[in-house]
Formats: C-alpha cells, structure tokens, sequence
C-alpha cells in the first residue's frame, strides 16, 4: 500500500484523468483575456509552441469506458477504431467547449479523416492537421517542418495576438526541457523498480502531464518523486515486460492493471509516447529556437509506427530497449483496427524473435470491459518466461 | 371481394395482413418463420384470412342486426376456439410424429418406455392449454404453435421419470422440424361449426342474420387481388418480381398509414434494424440499416435469452425489474454475452444486467438513427422488438435525452408494420 | 474478364500482356523494375529512366479478380497481419510468399528500387516497410507527400516534394538506372501525359449525356487503366484514349448507354454518383446488382484515385517536377473531407445524378473514415437521396451478396418512389385500423 501523501497526490492525477469536462483548463483559461486552450491528438506534438503562445496544450485521448456512444457510431463504420467515436461525442456534448482549436498530428487515415470531420462540423475553431516530415533531411524535410511550425505560429498569433518571440519561446523550451528531466527520473525509477509505483499510477501521472500546465506539472513532479521512495508498495515475484502497440487509442485503466496483476511488470510503455518523445534536452540557448525544436525532431527523436523508419528499423530499436532495460519479454497490445501498430506488428514480433525475446500479443478497445481472456494470456506468458528461467 | 396481401417474411417471424379495397385492415396472421418459408408464408396468409372472415362476419352483423346480442363477444369467444381447434389438430399431429418416432427408436425398452410416459401427458397437456386457448389467455395471433407445445411438454417431462429426460427432449426435437414444415390445410366452415359447437352458451344460432352471415362469409372468395412480399426472407418468397417490395418502403408505408404524422421511423427486426425518414406522404427520404454486425437487433436479444436459458419474453419483464443499468460496453454480441457472465460471476442481478444489455441495444439503433439524420416529429418505433417493454422505454428515454419532446407512437401491432406496407402498396396499384 | 469487346478493351489487353512480358524479360534486357504506388505514381519519370513500373495494389486487384487473394491473405494472417488491417497490403505480402505469380502466370521481377510514393494513404508507408524486409537488396526511395489539409496547395508542400524529387529520389534514379536524368526526355512524356488526360476528362464528361455513354465507376475502372499505372506519357496511352473517346462519341451519337458485361445496357432509370473503390472478389456479380436494375454511375471518386484532372490540373513540361509535385498532391484521398465533398458535388450537378451511394471499404481507412458524414452533408446540401453499403477490395469474407442486395433494393425502390410519385397519389385511409 502506498503512504497517504503518495495516495493523495495519485489521487489529484486521476480526478484529471476522469474529468471529462475538462475543468482544469477551463479554470486556468479564465485566468487570463489572451489564454486560450489547444485540443491535440495523439501522439506527439511540439508543446513548446503552444506554450509560448499563451496557450494550454491538453491531449485528447478519448473517454474510454466512461461515456456511452451513440453520435460516434453515426460518424463511424464498425470497422473503424474506437478512439475517434468517443472524441465526436465529446465534442457534440460540449465536453470541449472550452477548448479554442485542436490539432491532429499525422499518426493515421483515420485522425487524418477526423481533423476534415472537425473542419466540417466545428467551423468557429482553429482546427489543423500537422504533417509531420517523414524525410528526416534538413535541407528537405527539416525545411519543410520549419515552415509547418511557422505557418502554425503565424495562426496562432491570429488568435490572441501573441508573438511568439525567441525568448518567449526559449522560456517554454527550458520549462519543458524540466518536464522531460522529470519525467525521465520517474521512468528510470519504473525501469528499475517497476514496484515502486503501479502501472495505473504511473499512466495517471502521465497523463496528468496532458491536461496541467507544464508549470503545475513540473510543481506536481517535483512533490511525487521523493515520495516514492518509500510509496511502501512490496516487492513481488513478477516479470518485467515492455508493453508495445498502444500510443493512440488508450488502453483501458483495467487493462493496464489486469497485465500487472496477471504477474508483469511493466517497465516501459508506449501510452504516453508524446512525454519522451524527445530524448534530450532541446537547445534553449539560441536564438533560432525553432530551429532547436527542428533538429531535436530530426535527430533525437524517438521511434513509432507513425514515423518511417528509414534505415533504423524499428524491430532493433526496440530490442535493444528491451536489453536496455533487461526486460523478459515484449507484449504487443494494440487497439483493435489500428493500422499503424498492426502493420508494424508483424515486422517487430519478426525482430523479437532474431533477438531471442519473448512476446506476446492482444488487441483491445479503449471500452473493453472484461478482462478475463488478457489476464489468462498475461499470466500464462508470464508464468512461461517463469519456467524458462 | 377485392382484397390484397402484405406479407413480411421475417427471420424470426413471418406476418401477414389482408386489406380491403379501401386499405383497411381486415386481417392479420402471424407465425414463427422456419426452414421452410413457403410454408411460413402460407400459414400466415391463412391465419389472416381466417382473421378476415372474422372480420368481415363481425362487420356484417353490426350492420344487420337490431342489437339484442353482443357480437363482438360471440365472435372474439368463436375466433379463441378456432384457434384452439387449430392447435388441437397441429398438437395430435405431432403426438403422431412423436410416436412414430419412438417405435423407430433402436433400444426397445426405451422405446416402450418413452412410448408410455408420452402416451401418460399427452392428455393432460392438451387438457392444460384449452382452458388458455378458451379465456383468450393465449392464442396463436400472438403464441407460436412450437412455443406452446415444448412449454407444456418440457414442464410435463419435468415431472416424470427423469432418466428419459433427455430422451423425450431429443424426440421432440426430432419431430417438431418435419411436423412444422408441413402444410396445413384446415377448412374454415367445418372449423367454424366445431367451434360454434364448444360454446357454452348457443342460443345466437337463433338469430337468421348470424347463420345467413356466417355461410356467406365461408363461402367468400379472399384470393387477393393482388400481393406482395417483403421482409428479410422475401427472396425466398415464391413470388415474382412484381409482388416483391423492399422492407424499408413497407416499413415506411405502414408506420406512416397508422401514424400520419409519422416522419421518423425505428425498426428493430430479428436480423436488422433500420432507421427510416419519411416525408408528409410517406415517401422514404433516407434510411440507414445497422452494418453487418448484428448486435442491437433481436437476435441478438435471442442470444442473451440462450445464454440466461430463459425465453425471449421473459427479458423484458426482467429488465423492467432492474435498480439499475449494469455498464455493458461492448456493442459485439459475442463480447456481450462473456460481459453478461462476468457481471453474473461477480455476483450482479440478472435485472440489472439485462438492463443494461436492453440499454446497450437501443444505443446502437441511435448510432444509426443519428446516422439516418436524427429523430423528428413524429417518431413511430415498429418491429417485433417493440413488443420488449424494457426497450420501448429506453427508446423513450434516450429520444427525450437526445433530441426533446417528441411525440413516440408504438401500437400493439407494430409487428405488422412492414406486412401492412406491403399489402398497402398492392392495394393502390391498380 | 469476359465482356463484349471494342477496340479500345483490346488495345489495353495487348498494352497489358507486353507489359507483363517486358517484366518476364528484365534479366535478359537488363531494365531495372520499380515498385510503386497508384496514387502519385512517377511513371513518366521512371520511364526517363527506362526502368519499368510494377504496382502492387494492382497485383493485389488482380488477385482478387481471379478468386487467389483468399488464400494470399490467408496466408499473411498466418504469419500475424491482424485480421484488422488492409486487404491489399497481405494479398501482396502474400502473393510474394507464394512465388510472386502475376496475373499472366509469370513471375514478377523482385524490385531494384521500391519507391515509397506516400500519397493519401497512410498505410502505404507501413506496406513499404514490410516490402523492405521482404526485398533487403533493393534500393529504396521515399517520396513523402504532404496531405492538403488547407484545401489547397501550399508553397511549402510543393518545395516539399521538389527537394525530395531532386535530392534524393532522382539521384536514387540514376544511381540504380546507370542514366543520367534527362529534363527533355521527361518533358516529352509529361506532354504525352497532358493530351491523355485532356482526352480522360472529355470521357468523363461524356456523362453529362442522358442516357450516359459510359459507367464511370465499373466502366470507369477500365478507363482509368493505363492513365493511372503503368502506361502515362507513353503514345500508346494516348492512342488507347482516341481509341475509346471514338467509342464514347458513337454511343453519344446513338443514344447508347455503355457497355455491361451482357452488352450495351439497357435502359438508363437511375444515375449514380459513387464514393469508393470498388470490391474486386465479385467484381461482375457487384457490377450486374446495378446495370439489372437500370442504374448507371455518370461519376465516381475511385476514377480520381490515382489524379484528378476535373479541376483543370495537367501534367506539364514546362516545370515537370514542379509538375508533378502538384499531381502528387492533388490526388483524390490526398484531399481533405471539404474538398472531397465538394468534390462529389460537382460530379452530383455536372452529370445530373439523382442518386449517391457509398461503398465503404473496410480495407481503406483513407477513403472510409468520415464518408458517413460526407454522405450527410451531401444529403442535406443537396437533398439527393443517399445509399451505403459496406464490401472490402480483396477480402471475400466482407463481400455479402444478401446484404448488398437487401440494402440495394431498398435504395433502388426509394428512388423509383421518389422520381414516380405524384403529389395526390396518396390513396391510404385515415382509419386503416378497423
């Protein structure tokens, strides 16, 4: 069991988490006449610029099993993933009212198609879909990121006329820069000692970093990491897995429990993929920051089923995080009808075996809400690398 | 007499429904669809021109009489024995099949003893149902033949010798396929006078109208004018082309007859469900039909019925009963039924689960509702599943939830919509 | 395919059959074989390089019409590609495993290069890095387009591509061809291209006659043939459309409806725009749902796959690669939703139709995503009445004859209502309920 201050402050991550109405922003937008909130998709997207804006980036990551859905099914076919059934409906109850614009990061068709049915539907938002360079070059694609983020700048300044300065926009990279050092301690810990701290705890914090201000995050950080030093949950007797496959559609709070009660460790995940997806510190000392926020997305960023992979394949990458963090085994766990994680699947799980790793598989959807079949296959898995031992 | 057929051929039931030439009503026959759908559509176009005759009996005498008896009475009295007589006919014939069936039984001492115990209820089960039939507490206008038949044999065979349970359950399963799948031939004036003859009470036969009227009335010709089929089955129907309709026009057509107001119809079938727009004609304007998962239709109520062993009835009184909404968030019929088990292990009521099963099949049809273009004024819900109180009040709720005060018309026979359309639509090509 | 022959169906035969055997020959003649994609092909710059395009969707919708892409998927999902995911990227992966027979019956040539054209198709670029697994020795060139979410053509995408073309898939080009790049050569047929697209465009067009010469969807997928694969910028290409515009102008001239596998079609009682590729496994069974019920389609999205030339957009040699930057980009799923939308409107007015249909693929999340709310929009800006039917391209398992049917009679049986019905028909009583 945890102590009560650790308690306390899950506690605060997780009502963000089941807040669907989104009253944190909503509270930190009426502090101020030009603040104005930014909806965004997974997976990743460069806070930085939002920040420094004025503006408070919040993830959108469905409702999971929280809301029932009816206006979302109308929108989509049967075989179309889960996700974007619950972000309709959110925002054809006025779950997002609040929100100012919303940005859809290239990562699939299907959020591709969204971003069209919110220009369609919401005509008095800022609504925009990023595309991310796939040609990590920077005299072709770095050029092209450059002038997407400006163009992204420029709207934003329509919006609330707020320049985005150099060292306006340094200031957000070193509060960020922060947020990642912080968020990097508490992964090692996880990578470490994946008992110190629940999976589902771990995810609320993580999540936590998509709905507060970088400010209040870093605030929050800052008072859970000495706390789990003695969080006094046991040692147990489990594997320790990297859990792959799951960075879009959310797996559902249950899941991630059930595959730590079924006797797994989870020591890395890819969730909450946008936290790291940077693996250094951006350069802040500059005065062409956006061109820091460039080079740092060209050259230090990670992998993911929404990148093409160019001539680093992703199966070794992830192997060699696996080794990295002596893990026993991977489990792809994939929402079911994601094209990105099921297509890479077979490609990764072909690179798992080159490298003698174990793995597993299962698709879910973010309102699944039986377990029962996950928990028999986690366990079996588990107890399988058990006995090979 | 110019008079013309709808017939709806559905997965689960099939309806008939006969008109006159004017488009009213004149009668309705419904049976259990089955392997042969010949035969399904036969006995339904039956049990409606029997219906008709009643009709049509009933209309004459209102006009021809000086009132000194009550014949709405007589005749709904006659109509609950002509039925029973019809089940009395259909029962013995399966006895027979049942018994055969035994005989053919390799094992003779079981075939002896299965021969005995059937020979011991049969009696007692016709004995049991005629007492319904006669109060009018069931009737073949709204139970199947089958449905009656295995209720009291599967209660009969519940109190005997339980080693041939199994047995006697295999054999009826046996017979019931080959015995429904026959054709029926009843004569309505010979069924008419035994029925006359099982009335307590006779002395309307002194009335000259009455008998004038009833032999007239045997003796009218309703070979329709003109038919068609529709339905999920209607391909199968053995009819031309011409004579076969789609089921969202009949729907459309016989939701907007009974409801003029009608602008926004909700089918919940067997096999499908379907949202429909009508304008102030009854003319479709768009229409969305769920996708080829069957979840949030009546066979998926069919399955949760077998999972829980109990009958398709019984889930809506159930469901009324519930505290509460049990969260079912699966929409797959497969994923719901291990959900429904895993709520049950955990201990929750079978109320609320089937609750919030009934809640999860009405938020499907308003996924496809909303994608049909929403609900308007009037909102008339039809189909066999609209006979499921549970779900006609989740209807109501989440029509009021999502889209205000709107007026929702549901009529006992909302199962006949689709059969009503279709005899409509013979009726006004001439 | 069996249907009644013209000249124009004979020429692309024989376009396709040399084809296939230049393909059979590159060991002797030494070509070096490109693998690509329809939407945003390079053909006209793969062949300045005299190297020879093969395209795998088209493997794909080849195997599905000859009743083989059953077993290659079954094959693919046995080696674990989820039951979820894109038809035609396991019918290709499972082609290749099973020898790599083309449709002719003759193998295909492995890639030298695989060019990853990434155009409005996110699962492209996941099909490209199997195909990288699967060919380790080819050289790879990736060519990423930009989506238009602006619903126009931006500066930066266009310089986007060019820095791309230039830099690193024209070198790739030379590299592996052992020729140098030849702005003229590459000129000449981008010129090429232009006539034939002029040419396509007319074609199109023609629908704007009542009964309308052509079907512009399963017609359609004939006509778009050589223009979107394997044939643009060549003269053949160009000969095959002033073969087939001859064709069309005749059946204009004769009050003609196009050609149905059972001949001429008969009588035009419903015009159709679709929105959709079609289902390839019951190709003809589809194609007869709708010419037995007197329904013709005067347009469709699926003939703009692979290019849209509605909007005036040539190929060009006065700046071919900016030229052909602009053609990636344009490409029909490399549009957004408004712009698809309006789009289908045009083709709804152009050609006079008087219904829309969808045909929702479950393979291709870039066509099927948001098509339920495309179909609303136009329902409500139009007031055309709508249909949605659900099939896959190559997957037979989601081709259910009853329930395209069940949903097609409906559809059919409301728009005869609605084209038939005269206000005062209205015969039904008041008091139907005795």
């Amino acid at each position: 069991m945890g102590n009560t201050s650790y308690l306390e402050t899950i506690k605060t991550a997780r009502e963000l988490f089941e807040d669907l109405s989104f009253s944190y922003p909503g509270e930190w937008k009426k502090k101020g006449e030009s603040r104005k909130i930014i909806g965004f998709l997974p997976i990743y997207i460069p806070k930085e610029i939002i920040h420094a804006a004025g503006m408070l980036p919040v993830g959108i990551f469905g409702a999971g099993d929280r809301i029932p859905v009816i206006k979302g099914d109308a929108y989509f076919q049967s075989y179309i993933c889960h996700l974007p059934r619950t972000v309709i409906e959110l925002v054809l109850n006025g779950n997002f009212d609040d929100f100012d614009g919303f940005i859809f990061p290239s990562i699939c068709d299907v959020i591709r198609n969204l971003s069209g049915i919110f220009q369609l539907k919401i005509k008095d938002k800022f609504v925009r879909y990023l595309d991310f360079p796939q040609n990590f070059e920077e005299s072709i694609g770095g050029v092209f990121y450059r002038s997407e983020l400006e163009r992204l700048i420029t709207d934003f300044e329509k919006m609330n006329g707020i320049k985005v300065t150099p060292e306006k926009l340094n200031a957000s990279i070193v509060l960020y820069n922060e947020n990642r050092r912080l968020m990097q301690e508490l992964e090692l810990i996880r990578n470490t000692d994946p008992y110190k701290i629940p999976a589902v705890d771990f995810y609320l914090v993580q999540r936590a970093g998509n709905v507060m201000s970088v400010e209040d995050h870093n605030d929050y950080l800052k008072k859970l990491l000495p706390l789990l030093q003695d969080s006094n949950f046991e040692k147990e007797d489990k594997i320790r897995v990297v859990v792959s496959g799951s960075f879009c559609e959310q797996p559902p709070i249950g899941l991630i429990k059930t595959i730590e009660n079924a006797g797994c460790y989870i020591v890395e995940d890819d969730f909450q993929l946008g936290h790291r997806w940077h693996s250094k510190d951006i350069n802040y000392k500059t005065d062409d920051p956006i061109g820091s926020l460039v080079d740092s997305y060209l050259n230090d960023s990670t992998y993911s089923s929404a990148v093409y992979e160019g001539d680093k394949p992703k199966g070794d990458l992830l192997a060699n995080r696996v080794k990295e963090l002596k893990a026993d085994g991977v489990i792809f766990c994939a929402p079911s009808f994601c094209d990105p994680a099921l297509l890479d699947r077979p490609l990764l799980e072909k690179a798992m075996d080159r490298h003698h790793i174990k793995h597993s598989n299962f698709q879910y959807h973010e309102n699944l809400g039986q377990f029962h079949v996950i928990k028999e296959q986690a366990g079996t898995f588990a107890d399988m690398i058990k006995l090979w031992e | 007499m110019n008079v013309f057929l709808g017939i709806d051929l559905g997965s689960t039931t099939s309806k008939a429904v006969i008109v006159d030439k004017d488009g009213h009503i004149i009668g309705r026959g419904i049976t259990n669809t089955r392997s042969n759908y010949e035969v399904a559509a036969q006995i339904a176009q039956n049990e409606a021109e029997f219906n008709s005759r009643f009709t049509l009996l009933h209309r004459r005498l209102k006009t021809d009489s000086n009132g000194s008896f009550d014949w709405g009475d007589i005749i709904s009295q006659l109509e609950n024995r002509f039925h029973y007589l019809q089940y009395r006919y259909r029962f013995y014939r399966l006895i027979e099949v049942m018994f055969e069936n035994a005989a053919l039984l390799e094992n003779k001492e079981l075939s002896g003893k299965v021969t005995t115990l059937l020979k011991k209820i049969q009696d007692d089960m016709l004995i049991d149902v005629e007492e319904k039939f006669l109060n009018g507490a069931i009737s073949l206008s709204s139970d199947f033949f089958r449905d009656i038949f295995s209720t009291g044999y599967m209660q009969a065979i519940q109190d005997e010798d339980k080693s041939y349970y199994d047995q006697l359950v295999a054999l009826y399963d046996r017979s019931i396929t080959p015995v429904e799948n026959e054709k029926l031939n009843f004569d309505f004036a010979q069924l008419a006078e035994e029925a006359i003859e099982l009335l307590p009470e006779k002395s309307f036969q002194e009335d000259t109208d009455f008998r004038k009227n009833l032999d007239e009335v045997e003796l009218l010709s309703l070979e329709p004018t003109d038919y068609i089929g529709t339905g999920y089955g209607r391909q199968l129907l053995p009819f031309e082309e011409k004579h076969i309709k789609s089921e969202i026009l009949c729907h459309a057509m016989g939701a907007h007859a009974v409801f003029p107001g009608t602008r926004t119809v909700l089918d919940i079938g067997g096999q499908d469900t379907k949202a429909i727009q009508v304008d102030k004609y009854g003319l479709v304007t768009s229409f969305q039909m769920n996708d080829r998962c069957a979840a949030g239709c009546g066979r998926y109520l069919g399955y949760i019925a077998d999972e829980m062993s109990i009958s398709v009835g019984e889930l809506g009184p159930l469901a009324m009963n519930a505290d509460y909404e049990a969260n079912i968030c699966s929409t797959c019929t497969v994923f719901a039924g291990a959900e429904l088990r895993e709520y049950l292990n955990l201990g929750e009521k079978k109320e609320n689960v089937l609750a919030g099963l009934h809640k999860a099949i009405v938020q499907r049809a308003f996924a496809l509702l909303a994608r049909s273009g929403g609900v308007r004024n009037e909102f008339t819900f039809t189909g066999g599943v609209a006979r499921n109180q549970a779900v006609v009040k989740y209807v109501s709720q989440m029509v009021e939830q999502n889209y205000g005060k709107i007026k929702i018309n549901c009529h006992t026979d909302s199962i006949f919509m689709g059969a009503l359309g279709a005899a409509l639509f013979s009726s006004r090509r001439k | 395919m069996d249907i009644q022959k013209e000249n124009s169906m004979i020429k692309q035969k024989h376009m396709l059959a040399e084809q296939f055997i230049e393909l059979s020959q590159v060991k002797e003649t030494g070509k070096k074989v490109v693998y690509t994609f329809v939407p945003g092909n390079l053909t006209e710059l793969i062949y300045a390089f005299d190297m020879l395009p093969v395209y795998p969707e088209i493997n794909s919708l080849q195997s599905g019409m000859r009743q083989k892409s059953k077993e290659y998927i079954q094959e693919a999902e046995d080696m674990g590609y989820s039951e979820d995911v894109c038809s035609y990227v396991k019918c290709d992966i499972g082609m290749m495993l099973q020898g790599n027979i083309g449709p002719t019956g003759q193998q295909l040539p492995n890639p030298d290069i695989l060019l990853l054209s990434y155009t409005g198709c996110f699962v492209f670029m996941k099909w490209f890095e199997n195909l990288k697994q699967l060919y380790p020795n080819a050289e790879i060139a990736m060519l990423h387009i930009p989506y238009q979410e602006s619903g126009k053509i931006e500066a930066n995408a266009v310089k986007y591509i060019k820095d791309q073309l230039i830099n690193e898939v024209i070198p790739t080009f030379e590299k592996v061809s052992g020729q140098k790049f030849d702005n003229d050569k590459l000129g000449e047929k981008m010129d090429l291209s232009a006539k034939a697209e002029e040419l396509l465009i007319e074609i199109f067009d023609s629908a704007e006659n009542t009964p309308s010469p052509i079907d512009a969807y399963f017609g359609g997928v004939y006509y778009i043939g050589p223009i979107f694969t394997a044939f643009r910028g060549s003269e053949d290409c160009l000969e095959y459309y002033q073969e087939l515009l001859k064709e069309v102008n005749y059946r204009v001239a004769n009050k003609l409806g196009p050609i149905t596998p059972e001949g001429y079609m008969k009588e035009e009682k419903f015009r159709l725009v679709v929105e959709g590729p079609p289902n390839w496994t019951h190709f003809r069974g589809f194609w007869k749902l709708f010419y037995d019920m007197g329904a013709v389609f005067v347009g469709s999205t699926y003939t703009r796959v692979g290019g849209v030339y509605d909007d005036g957009f040539r190929h060009s040699s006065n700046d071919s690669i900016k030229s052909m930057a602009e053609y990636c980009l344009g490409c029909y799923t490399n549009r957004n939703i408004p712009q698809r939308i309006d789009l289908i409107e045009s083709f709804i007015t152009k050609y006079k139709a008087n219904g829309f249909l969808v045909n929702s693929i479950k393979s291709c999340n870039s066509f099927s995503a948001g098509q339920l709310v495309m179909m609303r929009d136009l329902e409500e800006r139009l007031e055309i009445p709508v249909g949605f039917i659900e099939t896959d391209l190559v997957d037979p398992r989601y081709y259910s004859y009853s329930n395209i049917k069940n949903r097609l009679d409906s559809f059919f049986q409301m728009l005869d209502q609605r084209q038939s019905f005269n206000i005062g028909d209205d015969i039904v009583p008041d008091d139907v309920l005795t």
